[in-house]
């Protein structure tokens, strides 16, 4: 299966900080994919690269196999690339029903006429009602965005990326700085609202709980480069915990076959959390599942990162 | 409990208003209840055009030019000189004006779209001193210091001879402000209209809907020109004459002055300022006729230093709520953020 | 084809004395003072006033010509421009506007609309040649004083801890403040100062650019080509750019007399399309 969004050799430097460092990007259609990484990681500068709002040092983007790497951030959001901000980014001075509407006459490319009225096409007027509805702003949808409370921002933030009927998604942490019972709720308006077959996401963020109710890949990206970028199953089924009296094991051995990701030694035993090669295993191991927080952890290597990652 | 019934529909926001009809009206019978008053009329009109196109450039495009009397001047240098050396028609004079005004838009508006309001500003005041310059040294054909003199038209439509007190050119200034106030009118409450809006507000977010900010900024920047090209067409055809003034630095400060007064962004702030500016002005010159522009910096200062919102104290406010219903009518009270 | 060059420096060191205060106010304030010129013009008509009419020599009257700008800018900043640092860049170009109308009819019925012209001192009048090259000796004496204030400058500017300060309010004027940095004092002295070089300025070029009540619209223009293509975040942009602009504006007006100021204006206009920021500018803000 071809994915729908790809990248080679992706990088990105700013100065003498690389925030993007050689990323092949892969994401299957129709699935949902968990953008994770600590703060600092790369996410947002993963997603703005991807959408058109920073430019690459290197490497290319590909969208359905179109080479899309010199495209303007409108040109890709024609081909279907969407994406909602983190911060939200909405017209201050418009209301709600006045965004979905622009937004749809966009999509339909009708933006640019200029001798009817905003609201002349009626079935405009009344698909913007109706997704203003779908997402709680039924009640707003006439107050002019600057004046609208937050919870209520962030959900006309997505209902305009739906607006455009994307064909793929991309979230940047749309569930940051909200409590974990509003996060619930949002998710779950969101999770509905991306039901469709043949919509492919991509949500970032740096919690990993709420996340895997939402997908079923996982993207790890730290500092700046991609750890993970695989089916959720298949990371947990690839993934084990080896553990064995440090006396005996050889984790070098290990090397050779397998691939190490992280090392607990104590002086008295030794945990390995390793992804399975096709070679032999020491039968001194001892073999154990791996949870997905482990392997995620794993990954992330340092203590502080771990905190910032499971804190929720 | 009904739901879809009672929802306000997009499409109300651009009915036309009471008061808007009002406003028109008004100018329709000032034709016939001041004749004595045509000339300072047709004055008013033109000016109100040359605002309504910066309105579209600085209130809807958000750029801020310091050198829109360009287009002003070079709609009517280019009417003068079609009117001397071509026909002496009007409409055909007034088209090329405006076409000329509008082909230099489009040619200077790559010049806008980058750089912060700073760069805007000068670039847009160099445009209009090169221009100036230009028409300085090219004193052989557009007259230097002195002007173009003798720019004589034939008849409106081949009917309407232009007379001496005005009435004509006051009807003629009046007919064009109208129309093109229209489509500009039109043009706001389009989805374009809203776009620019969108541009303005948060261009990121427009991109993200697919919108090209730098097509559509081109656009209004060309369209504003022609529109003050059209003005400044109208200003050579019914005083018949077209000097250097019409592209010297004031011109630009002026037509600032005037949607300082009337407000930006819903295009009748270029008429209402218009009519006040025109009224404070000719009240200041019969008072102090060399030194008006004292007063003029004065009551600029005055209005910046009291907040724009604040000037004309409660009149404005009521004027606000005034532009609120033309703005469109939105039934939450809320529209101030 | 060095005279030219001479000339040429004469005349940027000159822009760059006069807009030098624009750049720092630019950056420190962002405050776009479109009536930088009229302390400039007050500087030159102070000038002129005393060496015309109360016969007060001419290099008496410059440290003058410096106060009494600089005193005006510590009038006029804490009352008039302070509040405005907030509004919209449309509102504070008005103000300067209307600024510069006032500025020009007061001195205009005050002093009428006729050239003003300021009597130099014997030993500044004329030219010698060096080596083939002719040099004029009012404009060496310039080159000579802004090349030092310049040069005090940027001492100033690196070197002092007023400078330090300076620098850290025009990077980022919450955190200076919040470190103790008394923000408002550095604006009211950088504001003084800055209008009294537009003074000192304006007394030096009444000579060489000439002095009339139009004066700060005449050259606005040019000193927000140099702060645009120099940039404001130090001394030296401002002061290449100046070099550039006065150089330019020389040789354009000797080789091709009948575009004249169309040269700068084409010039000003390609910098700014290729580097918006200014050339000198690091990254964009």
């Amino acid at each position: 299966m071809k994915p729908v969004l790809q990248t080679e050799g992706l990088c990105k430097r700013f100065g003498g900080i690389t925030a993007t460092n050689d990323v092949a990007l892969a994401l299957a259609p129709g699935a949902r994919h968990a953008l994770i990484g600590p703060n600092g990681a790369g996410k947002t500068t993963l997603v703005n690269l991807l959408t058109g709002v920073l430019a690459p040092s290197a490497g290319r983007i590909l969208l359905n196999g179109e080479d899309i790497t010199r495209l303007a951030p409108q040109a890709r959001v024609r081909r279907g690339l969407v994406r909602t901000f983190q911060i939200n980014q909405l017209f201050a001075d418009l209301t709600p029903l006045e965004t979905l509407a622009l937004a749809i006459a966009q999509r339909e490319g009708r933006g640019a006429r200029w001798w009817r009225a905003l609201g002349a096409d009626s079935a405009i007027d009344d698909e913007a009602a109706e997704l203003a509805a779908r997402f709680h702003l039924a009640d707003v949808m006439q107050r002019k965005a600057a004046v609208l409370a937050y919870g209520k921002r962030k959900l006309l933030e997505i209902a305009i990326a739906l607006a455009m009927r994307p064909r793929v998604l991309l979230l940047d942490e749309p569930v940051a700085a909200l409590d974990p019972l509003a996060r619930r709720d949002f998710l779950a308006t969101l999770t509905a609202a991306v039901a469709a077959d043949d919509l492919t996401v991509l949500l970032s963020s740096h919690l990993l709980a709420d996340l895997k109710r939402v997908s079923d890949h996982l993207v790890l990206l730290t500092a700046g480069e991609l750890a993970l970028c695989a089916d959720i199953d298949d990371v947990v089924a690839a993934h084990k915990v080896l553990t064995g009296p440090a006396s005996t094991v050889d984790v070098n051995g290990l090397h050779r076959h397998h691939h190490v990701v992280h090392v607990d030694r104590t002086p008295r035993q030794v945990s390995v959390i390793a992804r399975i090669g096709t070679g032999p295993l020491d039968g001194a191991w001892h073999v154990e599942d791996a949870g997905l927080e482990e392997i995620v952890l794993a990954y992330l290597g340092s203590s502080e990162t771990r905190e910032l990652v499971v804190a929720s | 409990m009904s739901t879809a019934s009672v929802r306000p529909r997009l499409v109300h926001a651009a009915r036309w208003r009471p008061l808007e009809l009002a406003v028109w009206l008004a100018a329709v019978a000032a034709y016939f209840l001041l004749p004595q008053h045509a000339l300072i009329l047709n004055e008013i009109a033109i000016f109100a055009l040359f605002a309504v196109s910066l309105d579209l450039i600085l209130g809807y495009g958000g750029i801020l030019s310091l050198g829109h009397a360009a287009f002003f001047g070079a709609g009517a240098y280019a009417a003068a000189l079609f009117a001397i050396h071509a026909m002496d028609d009007p409409l055909a004079g007034l088209a090329v004006g405006a076409l000329v005004a509008g082909l230099l838009g489009l040619a200077t508006s790559p010049l806008v779209l980058r750089g912060t309001d700073l760069t805007r500003l000068m670039v847009t005041l160099g445009v209009s001193l090169i221009l100036l310059e230009l028409a300085n040294r090219f004193d052989g054909i557009t007259g230097g210091a002195d002007g173009l003199q003798g720019v004589v038209m034939g008849p409106l439509l081949g009917r309407f001879e232009f007379d001496l007190a005005g009435r004509v050119a006051y009807a003629y200034s009046l007919a064009v402000l109208f129309v093109l106030f229209l489509a500009a009118r039109r043009l706001v409450h389009s989805p374009f209209g809203y776009g620019l809006k969108a541009i303005r507000d948060n261009r990121l977010r427009a991109q993200a809907i697919g919108i090209d900010p730098n097509r559509w900024l081109m656009a209004v920047y060309t369209l504003g020109g022609a529109y003050a090209g059209a003005a400044g067409a109208l200003l050579a055809q019914t005083t018949g004459f077209a000097s250097l003034d019409v592209l010297e630095f004031h011109r630009s400060a002026d037509v600032l002055l005037v949607l300082v007064i009337g407000g930006t962004g819903y295009l009748y702030g270029g008429i209402v300022g218009a009519v006040v500016f025109k009224l404070i002005q000719d009240a200041l010159a019969t008072a102090t006729p060399q030194y008006w522009q004292f007063w003029m910096g004065i009551v600029l200062i005055a209005i910046v230093l009291a907040g724009r919102e604040r000037t004309f104290g409660l009149a404005r406010e009521a004027l606000a709520r005034l532009a609120a219903r033309l703005r469109g009518g939105r039934l939450s009270t809320k529209d101030v953020a | 084809m060095l005279t030219l060059l001479f000339d040429g420096v004469a005349y940027g060191m000159l822009l760059f004395v006069l807009a030098v205060g624009l750049a720092v106010t630019l950056g420190l304030m962002n405050f776009a003072n479109l009536a930088h010129g009229s302390f400039a013009m007050a500087g030159g008509y102070l000038t002129a006033v005393l060496t015309n009419q109360a016969g007060v020599p001419f290099l008496l009257c410059l440290p003058l010509a410096f106060l009494v700008p600089a005193l005006l800018g510590a009038l006029l900043e804490p009352t008039l421009y302070r509040p405005l640092y907030q509004r919209s860049h449309l509102d504070q170009v008005l103000f300067s506007i209307g600024l510069v109308f006032v500025s020009i009819a007061a001195v205009d019925y005050f002093f009428g609309s006729q050239q003003q012209f300021v009597r130099l001192p014997q030993a500044l009048q004329g030219r010698f040649e060096v080596a083939g090259v002719g040099i004029g000796r009012y404009r060496l004496f310039i080159i000579v004083l802004c090349a030092v204030l310049t040069a005090a400058l940027q001492w100033a500017v690196v070197r002092t801890r007023f400078g330090s300060r300076l620098r850290a309010a025009v990077d980022d004027r919450a955190t200076a403040a919040a470190l103790g940095i008394d923000v408002n004092r550095i604006f009211l002295f950088t504001f003084a100062f800055g209008s009294g070089l537009a003074g000192l300025g304006g007394a030096l070029g009444a000579e060489l650019l000439g002095l009339d009540p139009t004066f700060p619209l005449k050259f606005m223009l040019y000193f927000l080509i140099v702060v645009a293509v120099g940039g404001t975040t130090g001394v030296t942009g401002p002061l290449a750019a100046a070099l550039i602009l006065g150089i330019a504006d020389v040789a354009g007006k000797y080789y091709v007399p009948e575009l004249g100021a169309f040269i700068i204006y084409s010039v000003m206009i390609a910098v700014l399309m290729l580097r918006p920021h200014g050339l000198f500018a690091e990254a964009a803000r």
